[in-house]
């Protein structure tokens, strides 16, 4: 499961982040593997979403949710 | 004793603005770090006998110069060595604002952590061990409430009696600081190494946390209850709307147009008149009076016109930056501007563009990237701003008196394809190489810290007036040199260097289908401002006095205009005029923004050439279906 498919209101944990040229600013941002995430809500548009790690919200495309491989808890 | 140097450093919405301004009030300066449009805000203060001079380093999540603002960070701090490094931290989330922390601790930056928004932490039911804070990492740490006087007098305490050199970090910091170092000589990619240095500092930060920090009772916040409604389904996007209308209505109805009303009436029926006649009393030459009367007086009072709109206008957008509503607009924005090319964030600055481009222009500097910021400066001008309307609302009046509307909307419409289309132009070339990413943090609301909005406003209105004005000021001169001179002296407009150019600027627009030296002479003072296009037609045409209603003066026109264009090269010239070359006040401002010259001629000359090719097409294809009759 990535981050892109999970239900608004749903904690998840990080299991891991795909390569990619957003990846090292996404881990910088505190998203690394064993991180819980809950997904808040998608933009009106569907696209980006908004999740909530480390007591802050994030804006978040769906394309970059999709390298981020999650687990339930 | 030597001025005391004082750096701020911090994570973006932590309030670290807002404790600079606390801590400096008025005596700031804010400039440009060289070659980029990021701000430089330096403050100083005098306090225990000692004076402090305290520089506001951009805010950023970390130091890997990754973008223009960590490398301004890292290269100040490695570089100019402040002797006191601030880290503004929002006590609310420790968890990734530490992470800043423990990069400057690792370059061996020693630094002053300060808990600020100590009260909304409280409110949400945190309670942090300062002392168990200081014993963690091995620095000070103090606590801020921006509104709180006294722990801001505290904050500069801090400054003058602890000496950051007297501090080591602690043992868990210095372990951590070798183990880093161990990575970084180790083996593997440079990837690996940044990731492996990232997963560490987490689980130190995480660490810490657990051992300072006590959560109690964890309610929905107020955020969330207002994302609910603001950022969630259908009604956002009404309510954006809404707030946009609002913003517009408040600086050109309510109040920045009436008070740019007002000073264009007090130069036009007051000043002019009084200067006309203290000068002819005087006995001033003539062509002094006219450089003064008919040049300078209304080239300045045409900036000084705009100061209210910017004012006000900027007032509106840095109120709602404070309360960090602007984060929601880029956020359900972002679909729609990624297809140009930027991120959500540019949406403000562009619809800033249909008002005037001037406010446009100064606010893409809120945008994420240098390369965004760029573009969205040199694609807002194709936006088609309140100076430009007067003359498609006459032109339209004049050849369209049925369709008007449609036809004025089609020129709106076609300055945003024009615009989109060009952002993404630019970004798959000149800017090819500098990716654009978002990641954008959607801060808790929050009442904006009044000083902060104060100072924003009166920085982008004072920065406006003084850089874009001695622009204006100078090309207001050379425009009026050209319309009232010839080679034999000074003449009536007619004949004037302005006419000539004018007939030579015509050859260009041979197949537009408007080659007359008027409209030559109309493109050449539109440069000076959009506005100065219905009047330069005016007296080229020889009406003396034309109406402000655009039906009148469309039947005054009648005669004249009426027979030197047809419908369709009319309209051919209302695409030019739409979208070529951004008026003078415009480019001083892109002058002040990139300070550079060759990226102002690239806006003044680029703009020319894509209005010279799309009113082409106009005119030609419409030929070809048939309207050109």
């Amino acid at each position: 499961m990535t981050l892109n498919d999970v239900k608004p209101g749903t904690t998840v944990r990080i299991e891991g982040l795909e390569n990619s040229n957003i990846k090292s600013r996404l881990m910088s941002m505190g998203l690394i593997k064993g991180t819980s995430v809950k997904v808040l809500r998608s933009a009106p548009m569907g696209d980006p979403m908004a999740i909530s790690v480390r007591s802050y919200n994030l804006a978040v495309r769906v394309a970059d949710a999709k390298k981020i491989t999650v687990s339930a808890i | 004793m030597a001025t005391l140097s004082v750096a701020l450093t911090g994570n973006p919405n932590t309030g670290k603005t807002t404790i600079f301004n606390a801590l400096t009030g008025a005596r700031q300066k804010i400039g440009n770090w060289p070659g980029v449009t990021v701000d430089k805000k330096v403050g100083y203060i005098n306090h225990n006998d000692r004076a402090i001079s305290v520089i506001d380093l951009p805010g950023t999540y970390s130091i890997n110069a990754r973008s223009a603002e960590e490398q301004i960070v890292i290269d100040y701090l490695l570089n100019e060595k402040p002797e006191v490094v601030v880290n503004v931290l929002d006590a609310s989330n420790l968890e990734r604002n530490l992470f800043l922390t423990l990069q400057l601790l690792e370059y061996g930056i020693p630094v002053i952590l300060d808990l600020n928004m100590m009260d909304d932490a409280q409110k949400r039911g945190l309670k942090i061990n300062v002392k168990e804070l200081e014993n963690q990492v091995g620095m000070p740490v103090v606590e801020t409430i921006a509104k709180d006087g006294k722990s801001i007098k505290k904050l500069m305490d801090v400054f003058t009696e602890k000496t950051l050199e007297n501090y080591r970090v602690s043992p868990l910091i210095e372990a951590h600081i070798a183990k880093t170092k161990e990575i970084n000589n180790s083996s593997s990619s440079k990837e690996e190494i940044e990731e492996e240095v990232i997963t560490l500092r987490y689980a130190l930060i995480d660490s810490i946390v657990a051992k300072v920090v006590k959560r109690s009772g964890a309610s929905t916040s107020l955020t969330e209850k207002i994302d609910h409604v603001f950022a969630n389904g259908f009604l956002a996007l009404p309510i954006i709307l809404a707030i946009i209308y609002g913003v517009f209505e408040i600086t050109f109805t309510w109040i920045g147009q009436p008070m740019a009303d007002f000073i264009k009436d007090f130069i036009g029926d007051t000043l002019t008149p009084w200067a006309t006649d203290a000068l002819a009393s005087l006995e001033v030459a003539d062509w002094l009076q006219s450089l003064i009367v008919d040049g300078v007086i209304p080239g300045v009072g045409g900036i000084l016109t705009f100061v209210p709109l910017i004012f006000t206008l900027f007032f509106c957008l840095s109120f709602l930056d404070g309360t960090g509503y602007m984060a929601r607009v880029a956020f359900i924005m972002d679909p729609v501007m990624r297809r140009t090319g930027l991120t959500g964030k540019g949406v403000m600055p562009l619809i800033m563009g249909f008002g005037c481009a001037v406010p446009a222009i100064m606010g893409a500097r809120a945008l994420d990237s240098e390369k965004d910021r760029r573009i969205a400066m040199l694609v807002t001008p194709f936006l088609t701003c309140g100076a430009k309307l007067p003359v498609m609302a006459l032109f339209a009046a004049l050849f369209f008196p049925d369709d008007a509307t449609n036809v004025v909307f089609s020129i709106y419409v076609a300055g945003v394809i024009v615009a989109i289309v060009m952002a993404k132009v630019l970004n798959s070339t000149t800017f090819k190489s500098e990716e654009s990413t978002f990641l954008l943090e959607l801060p808790t609301y929050r009442f904006p810290d009044m000083k902060t909005v104060f100072f924003e406003t009166w920085d982008k209105g004072k920065g406006f007036l003084v850089k874009a004005g001695t622009i204006i000021f100078a090309m207001s001169i050379v425009i009026w040199f050209l319309s009232n001179y010839n080679f034999s002296g000074q003449v009536e407009m007619e004949e004037s260097f302005l006419a000539s150019i004018g007939a030579v600027v015509a050859n260009i627009f041979t197949f537009h289908g408007f080659a007359t030296w008027e409209a030559g002479a109309a493109v050449i003072t539109g440069i000076l401002a959009k506005e100065a296009i219905v009047s330069t037609m005016g007296v080229l045409y020889g009406i003396a006095d034309i109406a402000d209603d655009a039906a009148q003066a469309a039947q005054q026109m009648q005669s004249t205009i009426g027979t030197s264009f047809s419908a369709l090269s009319a309209y051919s010239f209302m695409i030019f005029i739409a979208l070529y070359t951004p008026c003078m006040t415009a480019l001083g401002t892109i002058k002040k923004e990139f300070s550079s010259w060759k990226w102002t001629l690239f806006s003044a000359s680029y703009t020319f050439v894509v209005a010279w090719v799309v009113s082409l097409v106009v005119y030609q294809v419409g030929k070809l279906l048939g309207f050109g009759a």
